[in-house]
């Protein structure tokens, strides 16, 4: 155990955990507004983040990020950060529509949805990690040689945001940092006011509540489901911009990974609950970057796996417990 | 009839959150009787009877089985040592046959494991063959054996519930169970339900019997037991429940219905 | 299908015997008939008929926790890679045990791996279950990347074969059949030695998985046609009340995912033997998710189904190698598909044949009084 490094670093850690959990949490609103309507993993979401990255990543490319700086750099980055999350939305709004509501409408049992999650995941990432295939087949692979190539190894814009480091109080912190805790706590409460709110938003905490009375109360359960998977698609595109800045890589396969430890985080904080989803995403980064420092950076992956399963054993209802069906949302 | 008790039910009180379910009710069931657990929409009559079948813990009070507690055991050692019921909405194994469904309940006394299963040691042979021979002498009791190959989804909503009763008498039970065994049968259906009930009393069973229907009640059964709101209120044999303006008044208004 | 099987069945026993051993024999010899269309061109079709044993024993071994059981496991690569590490350290990493002394340690070693996952998971919702074996798979990968005792990411090489019998040469050799010309030919220059488990012939690899899923096909139907598979089946279709009926439902749940890991174990086992050398990559997600699809395509419950789904599985791709890269893509379709369209599968048991059928004809029922009822109107 590396307690030296540890405690030497601490501040710098838990700050870049608190990045990586931001997030996390994020992705886990998907998640968590899925399950606490549906009662369904939403396997999938993990490439609707995914897709995300290579939106925003594209438009960079596509935009001469490369060679940007200043207000041009901003305004292509905005312009990604739009097109990160309409990718989602899109990616989102699709799975629904082909994998899962053709069960839902015949209340299929639930091991049936995630079956067809867990297909629905795999096809969208291995479509992405063969687009240099599919392209060859249309006949565009020359064209967009720049976007379907290196199908399966890292694509990156490294190098494209230069983003000053600040000092304070002795210790070095990255604005991005800065950025990603706190735009993803700013989404965090303009999701959370919508769905207190707004009409749309109390159709889907009745539907969670109870679909049936929903319904007869006037809430349109198709409308009122699209409506839950685009939101939580918008937030995964946010969250792949903010990843993008972050880590500056993405891959076909990087949505997996991230999907379990979003997944971790949502039942951390108590399934359905949205507040406990930001929770759970900020306690699962910190865990997992204090963890990689005293254990070795190879035993990071392992400290969020742990997490999933001891939760799902010991305490399923999560820090917050279960809730997007209760007021406190 | 003798007077040996079967069940006590003593001081049974059973809250969920904010709601009383069960109010200190305490009741014996005398040993190869047919007692009746009547009362009201939301008496608490089928809570009752998951708490004595264990698929509810008391808030409080205890239940004691041929004098033996039952707290802490669990609901299929309590199906073992001589509980079995039936259940208000019909809950057969859907896709599995009427023999395998009556088998399922007889294997409750059997021990068969993998190993006797795999090598077909001489328990996994004796016990399918006992198995077996049970279930189709139950079939036939309950008039189902030509249809011990039909899927249980596949049969007439009184087969269904007369394969209920059988898979529960395979369970080789002391105490049998039946809520709302009448629910859905025209008055001929309940006639010959009110014999089977008796016929399976005198196989030596005893019989606890949540029921709606009145004359069913008190046509069928020793004693009855009188729920409301959770409390006991009142207890006697069919005469007295008749009279007792307690129960008329929990019932008023409902019992014309009921009657037909 | 399942009018074949009805046939089958209805033939006197001894005719019966017959016919499936005939079956036996023929997929015995299968490698050395090397049939044109179905030999694998440019892959050595014995080691393609070794690789759909092995998916054939996992797909066994899950159709009795997802199938039977009604657990969903998604991690059960877990259980393979347990087997495939445990033979290979105990025959070449830390220690020279022959490989008939170390798989049944494998085998015992993934069997108390089962009951310890099993004990604390098998309480947990169905969906949280798939999520926690999943998790669990993961971890026991990650642990064998990051730890050096068990060979990290270089993984662990001269794993033991399989005893030879006769030496090097064999007790004797046995000729292929050669296809050419439009004739077929016997030919004794490409021959496998009996029994020799070498490098490059495949073949008597292939003899050994196949006769241990016949012996698991075997002791599938002895324990399902006793309490065991009837508790197994009223726990999938109503726990609650199966318990109530008194089946010890959680004993029953432990039951079926220590046998399933029994069967894992055995297959990683194996398969390690003959690979010859294993890392981590070898029990990525994806396979368990690739066993699952075996199961769940050819149709869960169905001991001939989920063998049917194995060979689609392991067969294909490398049937039609310009498939392989598509395997993934094309097997996560076919899951979507298949939960979409027939979520029992290609080949369902009969109990949900008949089950099916029921709701077929309620449904033509209510469509025709709606029909009479529009036609008076």
């Amino acid at each position: 155990m590396n307690f030296e490094f540890f405690f030497n670093n601490l501040p710098g850690l838990t700050l870049s955990g608190l990045a990586f959990g931001a997030i996390y949490a994020l992705i886990a609103l998907g998640y968590t507004m899925v399950y606490g309507v549906l009662q369904l993993i939403n396997f999938a979401h993990s490439e609707v983040f995914m897709y995300g990255t290579f939106a925003m990543l594209w438009a960079v490319m596509a935009l001469g990020g490369a060679d940007a700086h200043g207000m041009k750099l901003i305004a292509i980055l905005f312009a990604s950060l739009i097109a990160a999350m309409a990718m989602s939305a899109l990616i989102a709004l699709f799975l629904e529509r082909v994998a899962y509501r053709p069960l839902i409408k015949r209340n299929a049992p639930r091991l049936i949805a995630l079956i067809s999650a867990i297909g629905a995941s795999f096809v969208l990432a291995e479509l992405m990690g063969l687009r240099d295939r599919v392209a060859a087949w249309v006949g565009l692979d020359d064209d967009l040689a720049d976007y379907v190539g290196k199908a399966r190894i890292n694509n990156s814009i490294a190098g494209v945001v230069d983003a000053p480091r600040w000092d304070v109080a002795g210790v070095s912190v990255s604005s991005i940092d800065v950025l990603v805790i706190g735009s993803a706590i700013a989404m965090m409460v303009i999701v959370d006011q919508f769905v207190r709110r707004s009409k749309l938003g109390k159709g889907i905490r009745a539907t969670a509540q109870d679909p049936e009375t929903a319904s007869m109360m006037g809430v349109n359960p198709t409308r009122t489901i699209q409506m839950t998977f685009l939101i939580g698609g918008l937030m995964a595109g946010v969250a792949a911009f903010l990843y993008m800045l972050k880590i500056e890589t993405t891959k076909f396969d990087v949505g997996f990974l991230l999907g379990v430890k979003a997944f971790t985080a949502a039942v951390l904080g108590g399934i359905g609950n949205l507040r406990g989803a930001l929770l759970g995403g900020l306690v699962l980064g910190v865990a997992e970057i204090w963890g990689s420092a005293l254990l070795g950076t190879e035993w990071r992956h392992v400290v969020a796996f742990v997490l999933l399963v001891v939760i799902l054993l010991f305490r399923p209802t999560g820090l917050l417990g279960e809730s997007l069906g209760k007021a406190r949302a | 009839m003798s007077d040996a008790r079967i069940l006590e039910v003593d001081g049974l009180t059973l809250r969920f959150g904010g709601l009383t379910a069960l109010d200190d009710v305490s009741f014996d069931i005398k040993e190869g009787e047919i007692l009746g657990l009547i009362g009201p929409n939301g008496a608490g009559k089928t809570t009752c009877f998951n708490a004595i079948t264990g698929v509810y813990k008391p808030t409080s009070g205890e239940i004691r089985f041929q004098g033996e507690s039952l707290a802490g055991k669990k609901r299929f050692e309590i199906t073992k040592a001589g509980i079995a019921r039936t259940f208000q909405n019909i809950r057969l194994f859907p896709t599995m046959t009427a023999l395998e469904n009556v088998l399922i309940g007889a294997d409750a006394q059997h021990t068969t494991g993998i190993f006797s299963a795999l090598f077909r040691l001489p328990k996994h042979r004796r016990e399918e063959a006992d198995g077996h021979q049970k279930a189709m002498e139950l079939l036939g009791f309950m008039g189902l054996a030509k249809k011990a190959d039909e899927l249980a989804a596949n049969l007439s909503y009184g087969d269904q519930r007369r394969l209920e009763i059988a898979r529960a008498m395979a369970t080789q039970p002391k105490l049998i169970c039946l809520d709302e065994p009448a629910a859905g049968f025209n008055p001929q259906e309940k006639r010959v339900l009110m014999d089977l009930i008796r016929k399976v009393r005198d196989q030596g069973f005893t019989v606890l019997l949540i029921e709606h229907d009145m004359r069913l009640v008190m046509g069928v059964t020793d004693r009855i037991v009188v729920l409301e709101f959770g409390k006991k209120i009142a207890e006697g044999t069919p005469a007295e429940i008749r009279d007792n303006p307690a129960v008329i008044a929990a019932y008023l208004g409902v019992e014309d219905e009921d009657a037909s | 299908m399942s009018q074949i099987k009805f046939r089958l069945s209805e033939m006197p026993k001894p005719l019966k015997i017959t016919v499936w051993v005939l079956l036996a024999l023929l997929a015995y010899a299968l490698p050395l008939l090397e049939p044109p269309f179905i030999t694998t061109p440019g892959v050595d079709f014995g080691g393609v008929l070794f690789v759909v044993t092995m998916y054939c024993l996992v797909a066994l071994g899950l159709n009795i926790v997802v199938g039977y059981a009604g657990l969903l496991d998604l991690g059960y690569v877990g259980f393979y890679a347990i087997g495939a590490y445990t033979a290979a350290i105990l025959t070449s990493f830390h220690a020279n045990w022959p490989l008939l002394m170390a798989i049944p340690v494998a085998v015992l070693a993934t069997t108390i791996s089962g009951v310890l996952l099993g004990a604390p998971t098998l309480r947990v919702r169905g969906d949280y279950l798939a999520i926690v074996t999943l998790g669990f798979g993961e971890i026991i990968r990650l642990v064998a990347v990051n730890t050096e005792w068990l060979g990290e990411r270089k993984g662990i090489s001269n794993i033991a074969r399989p005893p030879s019998l006769g030496g090097e040469e064999g007790l004797f050799e046995i000729p292929h059949l050669f296809w050419g010309n439009g004739t077929v030919l016997i030919d004794t220059q490409d021959t496998t030695k009996f029994l020799v488990f070498g490098v490059l012939d495949q073949i008597p690899y292939y003899w050994m998985g196949l006769t241990v899923v016949i012996v698991m096909l075997f002791a599938d139907y002895l324990v399902k046609d006793s309490r065991v598979g009837r508790a197994w089946e009223a726990t999938r279709e109503d726990e609650d009340a199966a318990e109530l009926m008194g089946v010890p439902t959680f004993r029953f749940k432990l039951l079926a995912f220590a046998t399933g890991a029994f069967i894992g174990g055995l297959a990683g086992a194996l398969y390690a033997s003959r690979q010859n050398f294993i890392n981590p990559d070898s029990f990525l997600l994806l396979f368990s998710i690739l066993f699952l699809a075996a199961v769940v395509v050819g149709g869960q419950g169905n001991r001939w189904g989920v063998m049917v789904g194995a060979i689609l599985v392991a067969y294909l791709p490398q049937r039609f190698r310009e498939f392989d890269d598509f395997r993934v893509l094309v097997f996560g379709v076919a899951l979507v598909a298949l939960a979409i369209l027939r979520p029992e599968g290609l080949f369902p048991p009969r109990r949900t044949v008949r089950a099916k059928q029921l709701e077929h004809e309620f449904e033509e029922l209510e469509e025709g009084t709606e029909g009479e009822e529009e036609a008076r109107v």
